[in-house]
C-alpha cells in the first residue's frame, strides 16, 4: 500500500451549511485531514477549499469520488498528479529575553524574508509565507529562543500552468 | 399564495399523488394548505414509518415516494427511514417543518438541527430561509432524488417561511452545476468490458439493486450472452430466479451455487451493485480468479471495496444493451455445466419434522401467492424468504438490504400497495421486526388494503440467536420474546384485522390461500420451529469459500418431497 501525501483543491459553492457536509464526509468515513483553508475565489458564489490528506492512494481516491459527489462540489482537483505552487501563512510569537537574542532573531528572520508585523518589549511577531519545509525550518530556528504561540493557515495551491510546468522542465 | 400553498402546488407539479407523514405544530400551514390539495395524505401512526412508506413507494412504482414531518421529535423519527433509502438508493422526499427562523438556533420548543442531524443519511438536504426559494429547492430536491443514483433529499421549511406570502412563478430552473451523473458509458471501456468477457471462460455476472431499474437490459443481456446471472438480495427479480443460468443469491446466507461460482469464476460482470460486506465476505478470499468489470452509475462505488479491473460509469440502460452489441453468445458450455451440478447438488433443503417451519410457509406463500409484492421485515424471514420467496418481477421485493431495518417491512407493505393498487402484497415478517413499526396496523386497517402479513413467529430474535448458538456458545443472551408477546392475531382483531394464530401445516396450508383470495389485510401468524437456522452461512469475517453448508448438505437428510423449483 502506497501511503502519501496529498493535496486537493475543491471548489465548492457558497451555500450554508457546505463545510459541515465535507466536515461530517471526513469524519464519518474516517479520512483525517491535515489542513483545510477556505475562501472566495475570483468567481462569485463560488469558494476553494485546500485539504492536505495523507493516506493510502486508494483511500484518497476515495475521499475524491466521495467529495465529488456532494451535490455542492463543483471540482475536485487532486496536486500530487501534476506540478503546483502550495502555499502557507504563519504568524508567530517568538519571545526576546535579551537584547542580542533580539538581534539574533530579527537576523534569523531576515535570511527567511520574515516580516515583523507586530513589536512588543518581550516579544516579536512575524508573519512567514512559503510552503511547509519553510515553515518548519522557522520554527526550528526560533524554537531555542521560546515560540509564545504560532498560528498556521492551512495551504493552499494552485495548478502550475502548462507554460510554466514546460519552463521548470527547460531549467 | 402562502409558502406552505407553494409546497403542495410543487407537489401537484411533480405529480405527486400520495404523501405519508404525522402533523404537528411547525408543519400546520402545510397541512392546512394539504386540505385543499388534490395531493392523497396517508396518516401514519410513527414519522418513521412514513419515510418507509415512502421508500417502498419508489421502489415498487419507480416514482419518488414523498413524506411529512413536523420539526424537532417528527423530523428526527425520519432519520432511520431516510437512513435505510440512502443506503438502498432509494428517491424519497422529506418535507418538514421547523421552527420559524427567528427562534433557529435557541433551543426553541421542539427544535433539532434537522439539517445538520439528516445530512449524513440523504443524498442532499436543503434548509430553507427565503419563501422565494421553495419553488426551485422543491424542483431541485426531486431531480436530485430520482437522477443518478437515486437517494432521498430532505427539505426543511422552518414555519415561517411556510406562512410568508409569495407571488412569483413555481416554474423554476434546477441550478447544480456540481451534480452532473453520468448515463453513457464511455465506449472505449465498454470495449474493454467486451474484451475481458470474449477472453472469460468462466464468467458469472452479479446484479444488484440497480437493476431493478433496467430488468429488460439485464434479462436481454443474459439471454444474448447465456452468462450464468447471480441476483444480490436487493436485485432479486431484477433476473427471473428459476431460470437455468439463474443462480440465485451470494454472500453471507447465499446459496451454495453463487458463492462457488464467485470462488470459481475467471470473470465477475457487476452490474449495479456496490460488493456490500454481506455479499463479498472476506475481500481477499472474494472470487481470487476473477477479472472484475464494474458498472455503476455511481463512479464512487467503482473499486471502493472490490478492486475493478474495467470500470465502467454509466447508466445500466445504457451500458448493457451497448456490450451486449459487442458479444455472441459465450462458449461457456462446461462452467455452466459445472454450475448446473452444483444447483443439482444443493437445492434448497429444510427439515420437516417439527409441526411447522418457516421455510415450508414461504414455499406455501409462493405458490398460492403466484405474481405479487413481498416485502420483509430484517432476520432470518428475511433471508428464507430471498432464497424460498423471490419474486419473478422486478420492484417486487422489497426489502431492508443496506441498513438491516428491523420495522421496515410492515410499513414497506402499505407503501407499495399504495403504490401498485389491487397487486397483492405479502408482508413476511418475524414476531420481533413486526413490533418495531406494529402502530402501522393502525394505517392497513384504515386503508383496507391487500396485505398479508406473514409472521414467521420463533418467539426468538433468531438471526442473533442462531449467532449466539454458532459463535457464543449458546449463551443465548436477551433473544428470548415468546413468554411476552402479544396474541397476534387478537392484536390484529383490536385493530379491525382478521388475525389467525397458525400451528401446523395443516392449518397453514389452509389459511394461506384464504388470506390471498380475501383481497384485504389479514394477519397470519406461523408459530415456527424456534431453533432453526439459515444455511449456508459465511461467517462474518470468512470467505465465501468457507462458507458453512450445514442442512444444506445433501446427505443432511431428505428432501422435502413436497417442495419443487422455483417457477420461471
Amino acid at each position: 500500500m502506497n501511503v502519501s501525501r496529498h493535496v486537493l483543491s475543491v471548489t465548492v459553492r457558497d451555500q450554508p451549511g457546505v463545510l459541515l457536509r465535507i466536515a461530517g464526509l471526513f469524519a464519518r468515513r474516517g479520512y483525517n485531514i491535515e489542513s483545510l483553508s477556505v475562501a472566495q475565489t475570483e468567481r462569485p458564489g463560488l469558494s476553494r477549499t485546500t485539504f492536505v490528506v495523507t493516506g493510502e492512494d486508494t483511500t484518497v481516491e476515495q475521499v475524491t469520488k466521495q467529495l465529488q459527489k456532494l451535490i455542492d462540489v463543483l471540482t475536485v482537483v487532486d496536486h500530487s498528479n501534476s506540478a503546483y505552487v502550495g502555499r502557507e501563512l504563519m504568524l508567530i510569537k517568538v519571545a526576546v529575553r535579551t537584547p542580542d537574542d533580539r538581534v539574533e532573531i530579527r537576523q534569523i528572520a531576515q535570511d527567511f524574508r520574515a516580516r515583523i508585523v507586530d513589536v512588543a518589549r518581550e516579544a516579536l511577531t512575524f508573519e512567514v509565507t512559503g510552503d511547509e519545509g519553510k515553515l518548519g525550518a522557522f520554527i526550528n530556528q526560533m524554537r531555542p529562543f521560546g515560540i509564545v504561540e504560532l498560528v498556521r493557515t492551512g495551504m493552499v495551491a494552485l495548478e502550475r500552468t502548462e507554460q510554466e510546468r514546460g519552463r521548470a522542465k527547460a531549467a | 399564495m402562502k409558502g406552505s400553498e407553494v409546497v403542495m402546488k410543487m407537489l401537484e407539479r411533480h405529480g405527486v399523488e400520495v404523501v405519508f407523514g404525522h402533523p404537528g405544530g411547525a408543519i400546520m400551514p402545510v397541512y392546512d394548505a394539504l386540505y385543499d390539495s388534490s395531493v392523497k395524505h396517508v396518516l401514519v401512526r410513527h414519522e418513521q414509518a412514513g419515510a418507509h412508506m415512502a421508500d417502498a413507494y419508489y421502489r415498487a412504482s419507480g416514482k419518488v415516494g414523498v413524506c411529512f414531518a413536523t420539526s424537532g421529535p417528527g423530523a428526527t423519527n425520519l432519520v432511520t427511514g431516510l437512513a435505510t433509502a440512502h443506503m438502498d438508493s432509494s428517491a424519497v422526499v422529506a418535507i418538514t417543518g421547523n421552527v420559524a427562523t427567528g427562534l433557529i438556533g435557541t433551543d426553541a420548543f421542539q427544535e433539532a438541527d434537522v439539517y445538520g442531524i439528516t445530512s449524513a443519511v440523504t443524498k442532499h438536504n436543503y434548509l430553507v430561509k427565503d419563501v422565494a426559494d421553495l419553488p426551485r429547492v422543491i424542483t431541485e430536491a426531486f431531480h436530485i432524488a430520482a437522477t443518478g443514483r437515486p437517494g432521498p433529499v430532505l427539505v426543511d421549511v422552518p414555519k415561517d417561511v411556510q406562512l410568508a406570502d409569495y407571488d412569483g412563478p413555481l416554474e423554476a430552473e434546477v441550478d447544480l452545476p456540481g451534480y452532473r451523473p453520468t448515463y453513457v458509458g464511455n465506449a472505449r471501456q465498454i470495449e474493454r468490458a467486451a474484451e475481458a468477457i470474449l477472453g472469460a471462460k468462466r464468467p458469472v455476472m452479479i446484479v444488484g439493486g440497480g437493476g431493478q431499474a433496467a430488468p429488460d437490459e439485464v434479462v436481454a443481456f443474459a439471454e444474448h450472452t447465456g452468462i450464468p446471472v447471480i441476483t444480490t438480495l436487493m436485485g432479486i427479480g431484477a433476473y427471473p430466479p428459476g431460470r437455468d443460468n439463474a443462480l440465485g443469491m451470494p454472500g453471507m446466507h447465499g446459496t451454495v451455487t453463487a458463492n462457488r461460482a464467485i470462488t470459481h469464476c475467471d470473470l465477475i460482470l457487476g452490474a449495479g451493485l456496490r460488493f456490500d460486506d454481506r455479499v463479498t465476505g472476506k475481500i481477499s478470499r472474494f472470487a481470487p480468479n476473477a477479472t472484475v468489470v464494474h458498472i455503476d452509475i455511481d463512479p464512487a462505488e467503482i473499486t471502493k471495496l472490490v478492486k475493478a479491473h474495467v470500470p465502467v460509469v454509466g447508466d445500466l440502460r445504457d451500458v448493457l444493451p451497448r456490450l451486449r452489441a459487442l458479444l455472441p453468445r459465450l462458449d461457456v458450455a462446461p462452467w455452466r455445466e459445472q454450475l448446473a451440478g452444483w444447483k443439482a447438488k444443493y437445492p434448497e433443503r429444510y427439515k420437516t419434522d417439527k409441526p411447522l417451519v418457516s421455510q415450508e410457509v414461504l414455499e406455501m406463500l409462493r405458490r398460492a401467492a403466484g405474481e405479487c409484492i413481498v416485502t420483509t421485515e430484517v432476520g432470518q424471514h428475511q433471508m428464507f424468504a430471498a432464497r424460498l420467496f423471490p419474486t419473478t418481477k422486478p420492484r417486487s421485493f422489497i426489502t431492508s438490504g443496506g441498513l438491516g431495518t428491523m420495522g421496515f417491512g410492515l410499513p414497506a407493505a402499505i407503501g407499495a400497495a399504495f403504490a401498485r393498487p389491487g397487486e397483492p402484497v405479502v408482508c413476511v415478517a418475524g414476531d420481533g421486526s413486526v413490533q418495531m413499526n406494529v402502530q402501522e396496523l393502525a394505517t392497513l386497517a384504515k386503508h383496507r388494503l391487500p396485505v398479508v402479513i406473514a409472521i414467521l413467529n420463533n418467539g426468538m430474535l433468531g438471526m442473533v440467536r442462531q449467532w449466539q448458538e454458532l459463535f457464543h456458545a449458546q449463551r443465548y443472551s436477551e433473544v428470548y420474546l415468546a413468554d411476552s408477546n402479544p396474541d397476534f392475531a387478537k392484536l390484529a382483531a383490536a385493530y379491525g384485522i382478521e388475525g389467525h394464530n397458525v400451528f401446523d401445516r395443516e392449518h397453514a396450508a389452509r389459511v394461506i390461500p384464504e388470506a390471498l383470495a380475501k383481497g384485504e389485510p389479514v394477519l397470519l401468524n406461523f408459530l415456527v420451529y424456534e431453533a432453526e437456522k439459515v444455511w449456508p452461512m459465511v461467517p462474518a469475517g470468512a470467505g465465501v469459500d468457507e462458507m458453512i453448508i450445514g442442512d444444506q448438505e445433501p446427505d443432511a437428510f431428505e428432501t422435502h418431497a413436497e417442495r419443487e423449483e422455483v417457477p420461471a
